[in-house]
């Protein structure tokens, strides 16, 4: 009795001591923080107040970021979807003999650092780059195009390319999840294939375009990397915005406020979407 | 190659005069290099309840999925009342499926599982609702209808995938095991209600089942299959009492094999001599366990007489099953209404007609 309760603690130890001090804790501290000010040598000042939080409410500026970071990442997850659902439908009813090589293909970027990913598209946005070369040499165009990298194209364009493997890989499994017979069945019932789709798989495979749509907002809202590489300053997000108040401008406690914001709203989306595919599971 | 005993002609042959309602012709199937159909040639009748009967990888099922639109047959053709079958995609054939898994759509309530063959097909709303409220009250499941399927039992999950299978008045339904997954008791009262469904309906029912005793009890006609051809075709009496081959009267029901050899017009058994009018060669009779009584309680010339000792009985309620072992080795199965006692010597007989002569279909 007593050592099987001993190793139940010991088991569970680690990741509550884990969870306890690289979660739990920060979050308190960001949190104190967003409450605290600076004082006239810059120094923290240990006294709460709201001035934080009315000036992030204020300023037009942190709205219009978080705005277009909410849109940034809803076009992300708009084109993942849309490319990632017919990649996962294909792979998970057409691929064949070659679905293990294209389950692949879509998990090897994975292993590719962010970083090189990214460069790779400025490489092809460039003003010398890839794809303006080849629209040049073509006569698409006279002069190479400048609006193409530094723009919130350019940002959704990348953050796309890097979370797609995010919305396929849920979306195959909730689509390898659904019983051949249903299939079979509604086609037997007299469903063409397109009604098939519509009221079978699709509404069976929700539960993974949720999560797989959740996984690429959260991140692309989050995402700082691709608006500093490839971004304008039309195409600032709210991370950015956070990693200067930390880094440059040294005011940790408007940038905990505007942490602690960002949080507020992923932690909403997050308790929707879970509801949402709670509520989209059969079993 | 083994001898053939004369052609015994048992098949129920369709009259002529009538065309077939739904026609099987020559039908075979291969997964690569493995033959899983031979040939398969059948003719099934307007409200005809045809069972296809045969263990696991007889190819009855994959019959089955020739039929509905799953499979692809590799040769011949189907036909349904004289118009080509096999080319049109499943959903456009006008055939139903009940699954052995029921197969009914877990993101949909049960009322929403019957409409859906009236709602993909753009039946009108009113209409579609009033025609599925009537098939779900036909099979006693009106009061489910706003149910999940994750909430009803295998039982009524059957019914529902029934009722979603006759909404839409197919011309022939398909069942594909559908009692299997279902308890011994409700299994029967649920054969008698498929039966009863099918007289009232008079839909061409094509039952596929491996139970031998559910083919018998259903159907109007069954089809044994084995590897991939057909054993034996008739009504459940025909091949009861008239097995073809020693295939078909071991799996239908239990059978003695007696294995002889016939001499001028005499089978001889062993124990047993038989008046036949096979040709000189070694034969097989099948006879049925019931065939055998004792010999006490009968008289008369055509009788063939035996000594045997019980070696055990088996109580079955309704009747007794007694291993005889008779002299010179040959042991026999008998069925009686009572047991006698085992241990000891008794005096048998059966009728020499009861014993049929099977044709060697395979060299076992």
């Amino acid at each position: 009795m007593r050592s099987t309760r001993r190793n139940a603690l010991l088991v569970t130890l680690p990741p509550f001591a884990w969870i306890t001090l690289f979660l739990f804790l920060p979050y308190c501290l960001l949190f104190c923080y967003s409450f605290w000010s600076l004082g006239e040598f810059q120094q923290i000042v240990h006294h709460a107040t709201l001035a934080n939080y009315a000036h992030l409410f204020t300023n037009p500026l942190y709205l219009t970021v978080i705005l277009r970071s909410l849109r940034i990442a809803f076009s992300v997850v708009l084109l993942s979807l849309l490319i990632g659902y017919p990649l996962a439908y294909f792979l998970v009813f057409h691929s064949g003999r070659y679905r293990h090589l294209l389950y692949q293909a879509v998990i090897i970027p994975l292993w590719v650092s962010y970083l090189v990913r990214a460069y790779a598209w400025k490489v092809i946005f460039g003003n010398e780059g890839v794809l303006n070369t080849l629209l040049v040499w073509s006569h698409a165009v006279s002069h190479p195009l400048s609006s193409l990298l530094y723009s919130p194209f350019a940002v959704i364009v990348t953050l796309t390319h890097i979370y797609v493997p995010f919305v396929v890989l849920p979306v195959v499994a909730s689509l390898e999840k659904i019983p051949r017979e249903l299939l079979e069945s509604s086609s037997d019932l007299g469903a063409r294939p397109w009604q098939t789709f519509l009221r079978v798989i699709l509404p069976l495979s929700l539960p993974g375009v949720i999560s797989g749509a959740t996984l690429a907002f959260l991140l692309s809202f989050g995402d700082f990397l691709a608006p500093l590489l490839l971004g304008g300053p039309s195409s600032v997000m709210i991370a950015n915005i956070v990693a200067n108040l930390f880094g440059a401008d040294y005011n940790w406690p408007l940038g905990a406020a505007v942490a602690v914001v960002i949080l507020l709203i992923v932690v909403t989306i997050l308790s929707v979407t879970q509801r949402l595919e709670r509520r989209q599971r059969f079993a | 190659m083994s001898s053939r005993p004369a052609e015994v002609q048992l098949e129920a042959t369709n009259s002529a005069a009538e065309p077939a309602f739904l026609r099987i012709e020559n039908v075979g199937k291969s997964f690569g290099a493995q033959r899983v159909l031979e040939s398969i040639s059948l003719d099934i009748q307007r409200g005809e309840f045809l069972t296809l009967l045969g263990e696991s990888g007889s190819g009855k099922t994959t019959l089955l999925r020739i039929v509905a639109g799953f499979e692809q047959a590799t040769a011949g053709q189907v036909f349904l009342e004289g118009q080509r079958l096999d080319t049109l995609p499943p959903h456009r054939r006008p055939i139903h499926t009940v699954f052995q898994s029921y197969a009914l759509f877990p993101h949909m309530s049960v009322f929403d599982n019957v409409a859906y063959g009236l709602r993909v097909r753009g039946c009108d709303r009113t209409e579609a609702k009033s025609r599925a409220e009537a098939a779900l009250a036909k099979v006693r499941m009106d009061s489910f209808a706003k149910h999940f399927p994750r909430q009803i039992s295998g039982g009524q999950k059957q019914r529902v995938a029934l009722a979603r299978a006759l909404v839409n008045r197919p011309k022939v339904l398909l069942l594909d095991e559908p009692l299997s997954a279902l308890d011994a008791n409700l299994r029967v009262e649920m054969q008698r209600e498929l039966k009863l469904l099918q007289q009232d309906l008079g839909i061409t029912f094509l039952f596929v089942t491996h139970d031998q005793s559910e083919a018998l009890a259903i159907s109007d006609r069954v089809v044994l299959l084995h590897k991939g051809k057909i054993e034996q075709c008739g009504t459940p009496r025909e091949i009861y009492v008239r097995p073809r081959t020693a295939y078909s009267a071991t799996f239908l029901g239990k059978s003695n094999l007696l294995r002889g050899v016939v001499k001028h017009g005499v089978a001889d058994c062993g124990i047993f001599s038989l008046p036949t009018q096979l040709p000189d060669g070694p034969v097989v009779f099948s006879l049925r366990p019931e065939a055998i009584a004792p010999a006490t309680a009968s008289s008369g010339d055509s009788l063939v007489r035996f000594q045997a000792r019980v070696r055990t009985e088996q109580f079955h309620g309704a009747n007794t099953l007694l291993a005889l072992q008779c002299a010179g080795g040959i042991e026999l199965t008998a069925r009686l209404a009572a047991p006698l006692g085992s241990g000891e010597s008794h005096s048998f007989a059966f009728r020499a007609e009861d014993c049929i002569p099977l044709e060697n279909s395979e060299k076992d």
